[in-house]
């Protein structure tokens, strides 16, 4: 309680002016650089693994025991042709969600070299047939983000903690702003 | 300098850091290890073998799976992924890769199994080429870790042929 006291405090005690000058500036060397790095691992990470998304975060529980809700895979597209058996990430035409599942059937053309994928996550029972957009029988190259190479188990659940109860993101936001105007370095 | 803020960063930044060395250390602790599986596929019976309404063939068939996967097993080691895959080649298609069948050894005590089945998934080709169609079966495995990079590889097994005839 002394700590949100004190932040207050200071709030009442600065004018107008110099918060505007800080924010405008983003003076505050911290926070300002926590936030750049972050983007910049971000970044890089997008450009080492050629992915959109390097790191999803599993949000069913369609591949358990394997991966549970919670776990984040990392992810890496290279140009290699997609296997049986590969874990790939995929978008159904028209739906945000990324899926994780597991390739079960690939036919490649001789001539185009494309393929037609179809996925099953290992704890359904049946193939993802029902999950792919209507009429659609088989994923094509283009569906997919990227290909798991490697797991945390865990770690996701920050993420779907403020996915789902958005109002521990506007608190953790409001205590970081809080924090970059008040504190007095 | 002392403030409860400075030192919850600091403990939480160490605590942080450990843990991820502890990960990185514990899967890279998984390439030392040199797996020596052994896997051996037979095909029973083929149950019957059909052209579907639409053009394309279906085959049933009957396989005793045995294998030994217990030099897969680390420390680090969550689960193990093997399937049974029948792959094979038609003038349309360079490659085509379809599972048999596919299960989980949660722990090195199941990892030398022997297993009696029809195939778990559909084998139908995207056509009419099946008949007298030579392919191979492939034993794959992907090791799912506790923490860090899954591995994969298989064992290819030459010289299946299917009918010659429909039945």
């Amino acid at each position: 309680m002394g700590f949100i006291g004190d932040a207050v405090d200071s709030i009442r005690s600065l004018q107008i002016r110099q918060v505007l000058t800080q924010l405008v500036s983003l003076g505050r060397i911290d926070a300002g650089m926590i936030v750049t790095s972050a983007l910049i691992i971000w970044k890089g990470l997008m450009c080492v693994t050629g992915s959109e998304s390097p790191v999803v975060v599993v949000l069913s529980g369609s591949m358990e025991p394997g991966f549970k809700r919670g776990d984040i895979l990392f992810l890496h597209m290279s140009k290699d042709p997609i296997r049986a058996g590969e874990i790939v990430v995929f978008h159904v035409d028209g739906r945000e969600i990324p899926i994780v599942h597991r390739v079960i059937k690939v036919h490649e053309r001789q001539d185009t070299g494309e393929v037609d994928i179809l996925t099953k996550g290992d704890n359904n029972f049946g193939d993802d047939r029902l999950l792919y957009a209507h009429g659609q029988l088989w994923l094509q190259r283009h569906h997919i983000m990227g290909r798991a190479v490697g797991f945390l188990p865990y770690v996701g659940w920050v993420t779907i903690i403020m996915t789902e109860k958005p109002i521990i993101k506007y608190l953790l936001i409001g205590a970081l702003g809080l924090l970059v105007i008040t504190s007095k370095e | 300098m002392h403030s409860f803020g400075y030192r919850a960063n600091a403990v939480v930044t160490l605590a942080v850091t450990i843990l991820a060395m502890m990960c990185s250390m514990a899967s890279l602790s998984d390439n030392f290890n040199v797996p020596s599986p052994t896997a051996e596929v037979k095909v029973l019976n083929i149950n019957w073998f059909q052209k579907q309404a639409n053009g394309n063939d279906e085959v049933s068939l009957t396989v005793n799976i045995s294998a030994d996967l217990s030099s897969l097993f680390t420390w680090n080691t969550k689960q193990v992924f093997v399937f049974v895959a029948a792959e094979y080649e038609t003038p349309q298609n360079a490659l085509n890769q379809v599972s048999l069948w596919d299960g989980i050894i949660p722990s090195k005590d199941h990892a030398k199994f022997w297993i009696h089945t029809t195939n778990k998934y559909r084998l139908i080709d995207q056509g009419s080429n099946l008949r007298g169609k030579e392919f191979n079966l492939t034993l794959h495995w992907h090791v799912m870790p506790k923490t860090g990079k899954t591995f994969a590889d298989k064992i290819v097994m030459t010289g299946y042929r299917l009918p010659e005839e429909y039945r």
